[in-house]
């Protein structure tokens, strides 16, 4: 469940002219992939995006508002392997100038507020620890308190090993915060990207009202490599990614990038109908 | 089943000494060795400790969707006068016990069975104890197919919002997901010889140093801070229970005591809650895990590309 090697798909953020797909292994001008949101002009292949590159493409142009940026995790475990984990966590700092591996905020989409987190899978593989677990929570309790549906991009190697049971106890956490929400009668789509996987995967990432995902996301709890070890079994080349989820009834839609920010809207649209503010049971999603 | 233990109903000795019963000068166990007395096929799983604990366990089977995870057990049974819900996972003792049980890892199966025992327990407002012992959820080709993410997510939600006691025990190993889709409690106990981590020891030294030989595992076991005593100070749990000297396994019956004991005492408070204080309590206790080591930094994040 804690943070896995997940394999490196390329960015198209390099210095190069030219990149290589790896869905239709055609070389492809970066310009021309990136003005197509990154996703392969030829073959649909969809590359992980930054941080960054997501907000843009996703929220009304000036409307994103970041909070609690200025969180950051200390060394709870006093945890060493070949580095110190503060050590690690300064570099994977300097490198991309934030705290930790998500960011939260308020935003809007098609001009409809939203509150909104984005993953971030170049911060240490996304993997949750004690300060994604706590902005989340407090998203999710920000949205309840404003009365705002909630969208989450995940991208994620899973719980971090580093923080240990601390970090796997943010899966209960935001879990928590989530039945808050659903209790409220507010909106929360989750959205997968590529790869969401482990404490991510089997927590608040399967937990949306709906629960969508980008074409090819890789979605998993169990590493593959695990898998072939433990069972000795040959696995179909779809085998955890979102067609494959969709297949077997675990998502409720794929949605392409190029559709993802007018799907949303159109979604929270029709979820955000006034409702009158009658309470009708505890928000518990029948279960038989 | 519940061979090798001769676990009788017996009247049990007085606890051996306090907290932490490994007292008589005998150095406190290594984090490797806690690890290595967890994993001892003869100390007492689950079903041992309902045996010990419980008048007229009801075993409840199947999850009414697909089948019935024998890594999970639990049902309907008397603890003291009361009646309660328990939900536990079951490694088993013996070779054919093992196979039977999966190893102690659920399947999706597994925990939407221990999802609907939740919910009968909430319906007509019986406490639930939940016994952790497993080396995490199945990673397999039928547990993907069948959701093992949503599965276990589910249970994180539904465990949050329940407003009966809950108080969770770890007996054994609990490790990564497939554990705490059973621990999200008022009240979590942790036996002095059992391990609760994010990923168990070997599969944290083969990401850190590749190989997962002895001595790698045994770095890991201690870096992963997985002991009682570790996870009490990182308020990740609420209480150590004493173990027997030598574990847990060398007087199974004075183990359920000291076990039975503990449970009875952190549940008779809770006892006196209403349902939206039980609730609220376990809100709490979740939002404050891990806040003592967030700090405050100044930091320019960047935002969109515009
Ligand atoms: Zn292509």
């Amino acid at each position: 469940m804690a943070e896995r090697q997940v394999e490196r798909a390329p960015q198209t953020s390099g210095d190069d002219i030219w990149s290589k797909c790896p869905g239709c292994r055609e070389i492809a001008f970066r310009k021309e992939v990136e003005r197509n949101l990154n996703v392969c002009p030829k073959c649909g292949y969809h590359f992980r995006l930054t941080v960054s590159q997501r907000l843009s493409i996703t929220v009304d142009r000036g409307s994103w508002h970041e909070m609690l940026e200025d969180l950051a995790v200390g060394d709870p475990l006093e945890f060493v392997d070949s580095k110190p984990y503060p050590l690690r966590i300064a570099q994977a700092r300097a490198q991309n100038g934030r705290n930790d591996a998500v960011v939260v905020g308020l935003a809007k989409i098609e001009e409809r507020p939203l509150a909104l987190a984005v993953m971030d899978f170049e911060f240490m593989g996304g993997s949750m620890g004690v300060v994604v677990g706590e902005k989340l929570a407090r998203l999710f309790d920000i949205a309840t308190r404003k009365r705002l549906p909630t969208v989450i991009f995940s991208a994620s190697g899973g719980a971090r090993m580093q923080e240990g049971m601390l970090s796997l106890m943010q899966m209960a956490k935001v879990s928590a915060a989530i039945a808050r929400l659903r209790d409220a009668r507010l909106p929360y789509i989750a959205v997968l990207c590529d790869p969401t996987s482990g404490g991510v995967a089997a927590s608040f990432a399967m937990l949306g009202d709906l629960n969508i995902a980008e074409p090819g996301a890789l979605i998993a709890f169990a590493g593959r490599r695990v898998i072939e070890q433990t069972t000795n079994q040959q696995l179909p080349d779809d085998f955890q990614r979102a067609e494959f989820l969709l297949a077997h009834g675990m998502l409720d839609a794929i949605v392409p990038r190029h559709q993802m920010r007018f799907t949303l809207a159109r979604l929270l649209a029709m979820l955000s109908r006034k409702r009158a503010a009658a309470r009708t049971g505890n928000g518990r999603r029948p279960r038989k | 089943m519940k061979g090798n233990l001769n676990g009788k109903r017996a009247r049990v000795t007085a606890p051996s000494g306090e907290r932490g019963a490994v007292s008589n000068g005998a150095p406190a166990p290594t984090a490797i060795e806690r690890v290595r007395l967890a994993r001892n096929p003869a100390r007492p799983q689950a079903l041992d400790y309902f045996d010990l604990l419980l008048r007229d366990y009801f075993e409840i089977h199947g999850d009414r969707r697909f089948g019935d995870d024998g890594a999970i057990v639990g049902g309907l049974a008397y603890f003291g006068g009361r009646a309660v819900a328990v939900v536990g996972q079951q490694r088993g003792h013996t070779t054919a016990e093992r196979i039977k049980r999966n190893f102690g890892s659920p399947k999706p199966d597994g925990y939407r069975k221990a999802a609907r025992i939740f919910e009968l327990a909430e319906r007509f407002g019986l406490p639930l104890l939940t016994f952790i012992d497993t080396q995490g959820a199945d990673p397999g080709v039928g547990a993907e197919e069948r959701g093992q993410i949503e599965a276990i997510a589910a249970n994180l939600e539904l465990m949050s919002r329940l407003t009966i006691p809950i108080v969770a025990c770890v007996i054994g190993e609990g490790e990564s997901g497939g554990a705490i889709a059973l621990g999200v409690a008022n009240r979590v106990l942790m036996q002095d010889n059992a391990c609760y981590s994010v990923i168990t020891p070997e599969g944290c030294a083969a990401i850190l140093w590749r190989v997962a030989n002895e001595e790698n595992v045994a770095r890991a076991a201690s870096v992963l801070k997985l002991a009682a005593h570790d996870l009490l100070k990182l308020g990740v749990i609420d209480e150590i229970v004493p173990e027997p000297q030598g574990g847990a396994h060398t007087a199974p019956a004075e183990s359920a005591h000291l076990l039975g004991a503990a449970i009875a005492r952190n549940l008779d408070p809770l006892l006196k809650l209403r349902p939206a204080q039980l609730r609220r309590d376990r809100e709490r206790k979740l939002a404050a895990m891990g806040a003592a080591f967030i700090r405050k930094t100044d930091v320019e994040s960047p935002g969109p590309i515009e």
